[in-house]
């Protein structure tokens, strides 16, 4: 069974193309790093794959069947800029929001949703500040709620966009061992990354994109010097040591 | 048709209500790019009361005095719009709204109290509302084109810094170019186009002459220079259009028919337009697809698959 | 009921619908999508009126739909072709208000309708308008469709209340979990328009978008939660809607203007005195909570 599979999959955002081409068939269980210089067309990929963005061409499939059928096994964390914290909500609110879905038309978030979220921050290390509003959140503390709010919806799948841009130590550290939980758990997990010193640590699979696929593999045998030149055109200082 | 020609004081409101849409094009061109178009609608309404207390103050109709009102109330509005933004959650939008309709509120509350004390002379300040450019006599004329004279020449003489101030504000800084004093400039063009528009125009529609001539000249052309000369010929032309026009029936309102003629060279900018229209758009989307297909299939003609 | 008691209740009622609406309007950023509505409906209402030629609440209220729709969706259409969404919101409602305009001018011959009415609104006019309701008897036809539309209005908040939460706060969620964003955006705007529409008769077409955003701004800065602001909403909208006919009938002027005018009065004591949000906390109390 394949979790997500793309086939000649483009796009384009205004004028411009911004992916061609792009075919992948991702491993269940993996722990995947988006990595790729800016306008490489990370986020554009993402929201492709959830038909958040018209594409030109190309299938996906999920689950070996279609995006409508599973969208309950899917998840998504956008960037964190792409919300207005100011919005008169607490943050088990918010948690509570990943249930939507499964909670339904008409119905109200019962007792049961209401633990199930306040586990999820919890897990986050955020049981504290369940009932705080989020503009009082630090940036590293509305990363966590978003990612508490992806764990509440019991996904297979994840897709998370920059999920550590901007956050403070303890928060990457608390993410990144989420994420690690999630996969062991046999989930799958898709990371739009920045911070080329970090993808040995974080990921086991890595994809190097730039408009397409230049690579897509196991960590170890795809993130090479060479590859990663590729991708960002040979402009970049290779910083690993050996 | 031909006696508009006739009487001179026709053609004088002709030839201002095309200074005015000339002036109006040009400044809505600076407000398309600081991303405030609506901010005209909101200082529009946001001059009422000024005009009806100056006034009530005068007991007769005067127009630069009026101005002066509007331009003050204008600028009322337009500082606690920044302030609501600047020291509040409350967003842009919302200020905008919100000091929008509690100015012609009260502006409407006190042309009631004038109408009602001041017997017939509201018929004057009733065009205000909705523009009735017949109304205005010469003196009016001379007023409003020496105010959009300048306002051209402002913005003619500054273009480079316009330009800079508007793409790069940041940098303009840096180069010693205040923002600050440009901010000014900008916002005293704003408010003065507005005040001397409302009179043919009207405070509800005047808001059009400003937003629609830049958004259909964006259609024509990508330079900033020639959207500006573009934005300013639409804005006159549909001046003179609408004016033209609002003369041929008894009573009819001159904001409205500008508009209306502004609207339509909008319609056939979309259409037609060699930079964005559709017609172009279409046109270049069937290129990206065949150039996708001819790029990403080299063997021709495979099983057709279905969907997407 | 009184003849001012009628008036007390219709502006209550505009107060209540209004202040709901306002809080998704403020919070989805589309205040002035309000304003483009309150002065396209306009056209809706002409428009019904040559067609059928009668000045019937019903007929007005799906004009100022359809023209409440064809708004958002045109405002949408520009959007999507690369315009600036406050600029193609200005050419949207300008033009079709225009057109209104000119229709009423040009055609009606300002006979039954004209454009003060339909833009200042007449509240005092609403208690002479009966129609025959069973049970109830003899009630204002505004006040009976403006309770119609409450109802509406409630209903459909509460019925899909987490659904409107979500579309507003995260709406790319939202689609990735499967709920119809562009769909309930238009159910949105259709609440809106009914809601404006409803509101006509009592405050006229610019006085609502007073009624729409000022006490929702105002709610906004007084609590964090979203249900208290709904309700602070509502309260601040009957308010200014009585506190408005008050001073209206104390120096004897234009109704809707002084109920305007009343919403900006709240919206000022909040804006200075609020102990969340308020002018005066900003400066006296310097932020403890943010960074911790």
């Amino acid at each position: 069974m394949s979790v997500l599979k793309v086939e000649d999959l483009s796009a384009s955002y205004r004028k411009n193309k911004v992916l061609s081409d792009v075919n992948f068939n991702v491993k269940p269980g993996s722990l995947t790093g988006i990595i790729g210089p800016n306008g490489a067309g990370k986020s554009t990929l993402l929201k492709v794959m959830l038909e958040l963005h018209p594409s030109l061409s190309g299938k996906v499939s999920f689950f070996d069947s279609t995006l409508a059928k599973t969208k309950r096994r899917v998840g998504y964390v956008p960037q964190r800029g792409s919300v207005d914290w100011d919005f008169p909500t607490n943050a088990l609110d918010v948690v509570l929001m990943g249930l939507y879905g499964k909670i339904g038309w008409f119905k109200w978030p019962s007792k049961q949703d209401k633990e199930l979220a306040l586990e999820a921050l919890a897990q986050m290390g955020m049981a504290d500040y369940a009932d705080r509003q989020i503009s009082q959140l630090s940036g590293g503390q509305q990363q966590r709620v978003f990612l508490a709010r992806a764990l509440v919806q019991d996904a297979d799948l994840y897709f998370m966009d920059e999920p550590l841009v901007g956050v403070d130590a303890a928060t990457e550290t608390a993410i990144m061992t989420t994420l690690k939980r999630l996969k062991s758990a046999g989930k799958t997990v898709m990371v739009v990354h920045h911070d080329l010193l970090t993808v040995e640590d974080y990921f086991d699979h890595v994809m190097l994109l730039n408009r397409t696929i230049v690579e897509y593999g196991k960590t170890d045998e795809v993130f090479t010097k060479d590859n990663v030149q590729k991708t960002y055109g040979g402009s970049l200082r290779w910083m690993k040591e050996a | 048709m031909l006696d508009i020609f006739l009487s001179p004081n026709a053609q004088w409101v002709l030839f201002s209500t095309l200074i005015l849409g000339t002036a109006a094009g040009m400044v809505g061109c600076l407000s398309y790019w600081k991303r405030q178009s609506l901010m005209s609608d909101a200082l529009s309404h946001a001059a009422l009361p000024g005009v009806v207390i100056a006034f009530s103050i005068l007991g007769y109709k005067n127009l630069p005095f009026m101005i002066f009102g509007a331009a003050v109330s204008a600028f009322i509005g337009a500082w606690l719009i920044q302030l609501i933004r600047s020291s509040s959650r409350v967003k842009e939008d919302a200020a905008m709204g919100l000091i929008l309709s509690v100015f012609f509120g009260l502006g409407i509350m006190l042309l009631t109290v004038v109408s009602r004390k001041g017997g017939g002379n509201q018929a004057g300040l009733d065009s205000f509302i909705f523009g009735q450019a017949a109304s205005m006599v010469r003196t009016d004329v001379y007023t409003m084109m020496a105010v959009a004279i300048v306002i051209i020449a402002v913005v003619i003489i500054g273009f480079k810094e316009w330009k800079l101030f508007l793409f790069d504000p940041d940098f303009a800084k840096g180069l010693g170019l205040s923002s600050r004093l440009m901010d000014g400039l900008y916002l005293a063009m704003l408010v003065l186009v507005i005040v001397i528009g409302i009179q043919a125009v009207g405070v509800i529609l005047m808001a059009a002459l400003l937003i629609i001539p830049p958004v259909s000249a964006h259609y024509w052309t990508m330079s900033f220079k020639r959207m500006l000369v573009l934005s300013a010929i639409f804005g006159g032309g549909s001046g003179l259009l609408g004016t033209l026009i609002s003369t041929m029936g008894k009573g009819w309102p001159t904001g409205p028919f500008i508009v209306i003629a502004s609207a339509s060279i909008f319609l056939v900018s979309v259409l037609a337009g060699t930079q964005r229209g559709l017609l172009v758009r279409a046109l270049q989307l069937q290129l990206q697809r065949k150039q996708h297909r001819l790029e990403s299939r080299p063997i021709p003609r495979q099983p057709v698959k279905e969907g997407k | 009921m009184s003849y001012e008691g009628w008036i007390l209740l219709t502006a209550a009622l505009v107060g209540i619908s209004c202040g709901v609406m306002g809080v998704f309007l403020i919070l989805r950023r589309m205040a002035m999508m309000a304003d483009a509505i309150s002065h396209t409906v306009l056209l809706g209402i002409v428009t019904a009126y040559l067609i059928t030629r009668e000045l019937s609440g019903w007929h007005m209220l799906v004009g100022a739909i359809i023209a409440g729709l064809l708004t958002a969706v045109f405002v949408q259409w520009l959007h999507s072709l690369g315009v600036q969404q406050d600029a193609s919101i200005g050419v949207v409602f300008t033009t079709l208000f225009a057109i209104g305009v000119i229709m009423i001018a040009t055609k009606t011959g300002n006979v039954h309708l004209d454009v003060q009415h339909a833009l200042m609104g007449e509240i005092t006019f609403v208690p002479w308008q009966t129609m025959e309701i069973p049970l109830l008897g003899e009630v204002p036809q505004a006040t009976f469709i403006l309770s119609i539309v409450l109802a509406i209005v409630l209903v459909m908040i509460l019925a899909f209340y987490k659904e409107w939460k979500i579309t507003t706060f995260d709406a790319a969620l939202a689609a990735s979990l499967g709920i119809p964003v562009m769909l309930m955006h238009y159910v949105f705007m259709t609440l809106v328009s009914i809601t404006t529409v409803a509101s006509f008769d009592a405050v006229g077409a610019i006085m609502v978008v007073a009624m729409l955003i000022t006490p929702a701004a105002a709610a906004y800065l007084w609590t964090d939660k979203l249900s208290i602001m709904l309700v602070l909403s509502a309260v601040f909208g009957v308010l200014s809607a009585i506190g408005g006919y008050y001073i209206a009938s104390w120096i004897d002027t234009s109704i809707s203007g002084s109920m305007a005018f009343a919403t900006g009065i709240l919206f000022l004591i909040s804006f200075i005195g609020s102990p969340r949000h308020g002018f005066i906390s900003r400066y006296i109390r310097p932020v403890t909570l943010a960074k911790e």
